[in-house]
């Protein structure tokens, strides 16, 4: 295999003592930036590029590449412990892994997303090596059409999934894509829904809204409700970080579905946070335990993490491979490439081969760095849910408000953020979900544009979305799940037509 | 992160400290802020970095600089944080000539008579680009076969240079185009190289990849002369043999894309004095040389007159294609 020997010549390169130095910290600033909302990991690196510009670009790239890695574990803490996501693609993680955290298991939400996180981008990797320039053509195959078809893909399995009411869910899905609808318009160039604030026209930035809806939201649920004045009482205990990650192989489904959500994804290129955010709503259909989704499953914890982790290391492939970046991330590195006087494209793979393959290797090397590291963390960072909740709560607001306002120095964020916080509060109290929400702002308008610029080409006709298979495939599927949980329900009916809605208090509680 | 940075910017201080004894009348007193009106990675940005690590390597000036992105609103975030700073010297925008374009075409809340004009920087060269297997060898045949099927043209941005470049060909081709808008350069290479398009007008860095990989090529560059020679980009050509669209029977002489910088507006003329000057000494470092070289730019340099010459120029033909095309706002 020509592939196997390049591989191996890249780990020569990638397993040197400054090269494995380079990581560790590489990966300690990245959980940092992690660990810290609104910073986020395209941030972090953008920060520590002008400091590359010195290095080789095999070693600059071994840096931010594994900033990135420890931010996107990083990304994991807050979200499970505070219920803020300090990455959007960790937002689905804060569903099962916040719960799971405040009854008092949060070693055990912790290991277990990381352990998945680790086994997610290992498979990332794996494609990457062996399957690179098979990955390159299918996403040339992508154009609006597709990309809206993607998209479309991963609404239904979220939506179509049943949790909240239908109604509930569409008024939700509505909201969010009114909130992605502000600022300058792509297709068109024109200013909208800006209501007369000149500062909206940079649209509402995706932190400052998760922040609030979730971080701020949830403590208001919480004071109101007397939360636990107590701490979790958990006794933090070493063995059960090796436990949880051992149990790992008993929801070998649930993993290898959920990695290859993310690759695909990964690779479209839908997003990690698309990708979690798809794995989540799908674990839920198929998952047995799928009705308690929503109080600390680990199958809830599993699937988001090991598809964002899955899609953000494929996403560097497109990037490599096409000069297209799938994620932020990639986009700010794709910079640096270029910085360095390298050229991301097809080109690449022949003109630098010991760069190309050098972060490959670094890529499995980085991994298992990371998450050594991060576990060793887990004692520590569980230990801060036994800080008291009279303590806690004023620090997740300073977080809140710090994070909101470093994402572009802007006041109006921050007044946005607990704005955001209200509307979570309500969605809370009101028994609507936030998921479809959240999903809605991040992609909406990409979904939007997608839709937009097919429709440009095909002048009107929908036909486009059946113009080949591919693209066909995609929008059948996505029909099919919106329309499997009506299907369901209509196929019980049939069998058992007098049958009263056992599981509806089950339901109302579980919204997400 | 926030203790990294301040971390940086100590570290930064103290290598620059002692340096550098006052040139100009006004120095400045404390960190200065670099404003890139794009998101991170894109050629504004990129410009931004690159004259920020220039200063910093040549200590050009003893206060720390930090870049941060403001590219909302296809970079309208940025020009309106300008505004909103008025008479702060510490804020310095980097640009296109989107600050004058973009309050032509849509009703955001600056307009580049906000902002005090430092200099142009450097221009942008922009191509005509197919998909590699496509059987035109020129621009005539190209718009040959456009004049009989509706071609698609892809673009950054909606009403901005891509577009209006592309209304120009219209006009000079006799031709009817498909303008799709997506949100930057690189997306679009990547569709043409998929077939999703028939062409379109990327600047020469955003292409290079794709040329070399063999997915894409350009017909002609809309330059009077054709680009200066450096090294091959593919086995046989370089930038140097791409012809001109005037030399090939597209009738469009120049089209170029300025970077620019910025101060907010209400500045004292010592304050920006200071800034041209600085800005002149990263155009004398080898560094500029390099970072223009591998991103395929002309070196220019314009400021003051010749600068504002330069933007009423640009506006009058902008306003005209766009009142053409029914785009101007009120």
């Amino acid at each position: 295999m020509d592939n196997l020997a390049e591989l191996l010549h890249g780990f020569t390169i990638a397993v040197t003592v400054p090269h494995l130095a380079l990581m560790a910290v590489g990966v300690l600033l990245g959980i940092l930036v992690g660990v810290l909302p609104g910073l986020g990991a395209p941030n972090g690196v953008s920060l520590l590029l002008p400091l590359t510009f010195g290095m080789q670009p095999v070693s600059a790239i071994i840096l931010l590449s594994s900033m990135y890695w420890g931010a996107l574990f990083g990304g994991s803490v807050t979200s499970i412990l505070f219920n803020i996501p300090g990455e959007p693609s960790s937002v689905a993680t804060t569903f099962d892994g916040y719960p799971m955290a405040r009854d008092g298991r949060p070693t055990t939400a912790l290991a277990t997303a990381f352990g998945s996180a680790a086994f997610g981008a290992l498979i990332g990797v794996i494609l990457i090596t062996f399957l690179a320039s098979w990955v390159a053509q299918v996403a040339l195959a992508f154009g609006p059409a597709e990309y809206f078809a993607v998209y479309f893909l991963a609404f239904a399995s979220f939506v179509g999934m049943g949790g909240a009411a239908p109604i509930k869910t569409v008024v939700a899905l509505a909201i969010g894509f009114a909130i992605a609808a502000i600022g300058i318009d792509t297709v068109s160039g024109s200013v909208r829904l800006t209501m007369g604030v000149d500062e909206l026209v940079k649209g509402v930035s995706f932190v400052v809204a998760v922040m609030g809806l979730f971080g701020i939201g949830e403590l208001l649920v919480a004071v109101e409700e007397e939360f636990h004045a107590r701490a979790v009482s958990s006794k933090i205990d070493w063995r059960e970080v090796f436990r949880a990650v051992g149990r790992l192989r008993r929801h070998g489904v649930a993993l290898l579905r959920s990695a290859a959500i993310g690759c695909w994804m990964g690779i479209t290129p839908g997003g990690p946070t698309a990708a979690s955010f798809m794995s989540y709503g799908i674990a839920r259909r198929f998952s047995r335990r799928g009705r308690h989704f929503g109080t600390g499953e680990v199958e809830g914890i599993i699937s988001p993490e090991t598809a964002d982790h899955a899609a953000g290391t494929s996403a560097l492939l497109p990037m490599l491979s096409l000069g297209i970046p799938g994620s932020a991330t990639a986009a700010v590195m794709m910079g640096g490439l270029m910085i360095w006087g390298l050229n991301p494209g097809p080109m690449l793979f022949v003109d630098s081969k010991d760069f190309v393959w050098g972060l490959i290797a670094s890529m499995y090397v980085g991994n298992i760095v990371a998450v050594a590291l991060v576990l060793l963390t887990v004692p520590v960072f569980a230990a801060l849910m036994r800080i008291p909740f009279v303590v806690i709560a004023p620090l997740i607001v300073i977080i809140c408000v710090v994070g909101a306002y470093s994402v572009s120095n802007s006041y109006l964020d921050v007044v946005m953020m607990l704005g955001f916080g209200i509307v979570g509060y309500l969605f809370k109290k009101l028994f609507y979900p936030l998921a479809p929400l959240v999903l809605a702002i991040v992609i909406g308008d990409k979904a939007e544009d997608a839709f937009r610029q097919s429709m440009l080409i095909s002048k009107g006709s929908l036909g486009i979305f059946f113009a080949n298979k591919l693209v066909t495939c995609l929008i059948v599927g996505g029909i099919a799940l919106l329309l499997l949980p009506l299907v369901l329900q209509l196929a019980r009916l049939w069998r058992k037509p007098a049958s009263p809605a056992i599981d509806t208090p089950a339901q109302e509680k579980v919204i997400i | 992160m926030g203790r990294t940075s301040t971390f940086l910017l100590s570290a930064a201080v103290t290598v620059l400290a002692g340096t550098m004894p006052a040139l100009a009348a006004w120095q400045p007193q404390k960190p200065i802020e670099f404003v890139a009106t794009a998101g991170p990675g894109g050629g504004t940005d990129n410009l931004a970095r690159a004259v920020q690590n220039i200063i910093t390597k040549h200590k050009l000036t003893e206060q720390p600089i930090v870049v941060v992105n403001k590219g909302g609103g296809s970079g309208a975030e940025g020009y309106v944080y300008g505004k909103a700073s008025a008479g702060d010297p510490y804020k310095v925008i980097f640009g296109t000539s989107n600050a004058w374009q973009q309050p032509l075409v849509s009703k955001v809340a600056f307009n580049y008579t906000d902002l005090t004009p430092i200099a142009a920087m450097a221009q942008d060269e922009f191509l005509l680009w197919v998909k590699q297997d496509t059987p035109y060898k020129t621009a005539g045949d190209y718009l040959k076969a456009a004049a009989s099927g509706e071609f698609k043209m892809g673009g950054a941005q909606s009403k901005d240079t891509d577009e209006v470049l592309t209304r120009m060909i219209e006009k000079a081709g006799k031709v009817k185009l498909t303008y799709i808008p997506f949100k930057s350069g690189a997306e679009t290479a990547v569709q043409l190289a998929g077939g999703h398009l028939d062409s379109h007008v990327n600047n020469p860095s955003e292409s290079l990849g794709q040329w070399r990989g063999g997915t894409q090529r350009p017909l002609c560059v809309f330059s009077p002369k054709r680009l200066p020679q450096g090294p091959k980009v593919t086995a046989t050509e370089g930038w140097s043999d791409v012809p001109t669209c005037v030399e090939q029977g597209l009738d469009i002489k120049q089209y170029e894309q300025p970077r620019t910088v910025w101060l907010p507006g209400k500045v004292t003329p010592d304050q920006a004095a200071f800034y041209v000057d600085l800005m002149k000494k990263v155009q004398a470092t080898p560094e500029w040389k390099d970072y223009i070289e591998k991103t395929s730019q002309v070196d220019t340099f314009l400021t003051g007159a010749a600068f504002d010459k330069f933007i009423k120029e640009d506006l009058e033909h902008v306003k005209q294609v766009a009142g053409e095309q029914g785009w101007l706002v009120k």
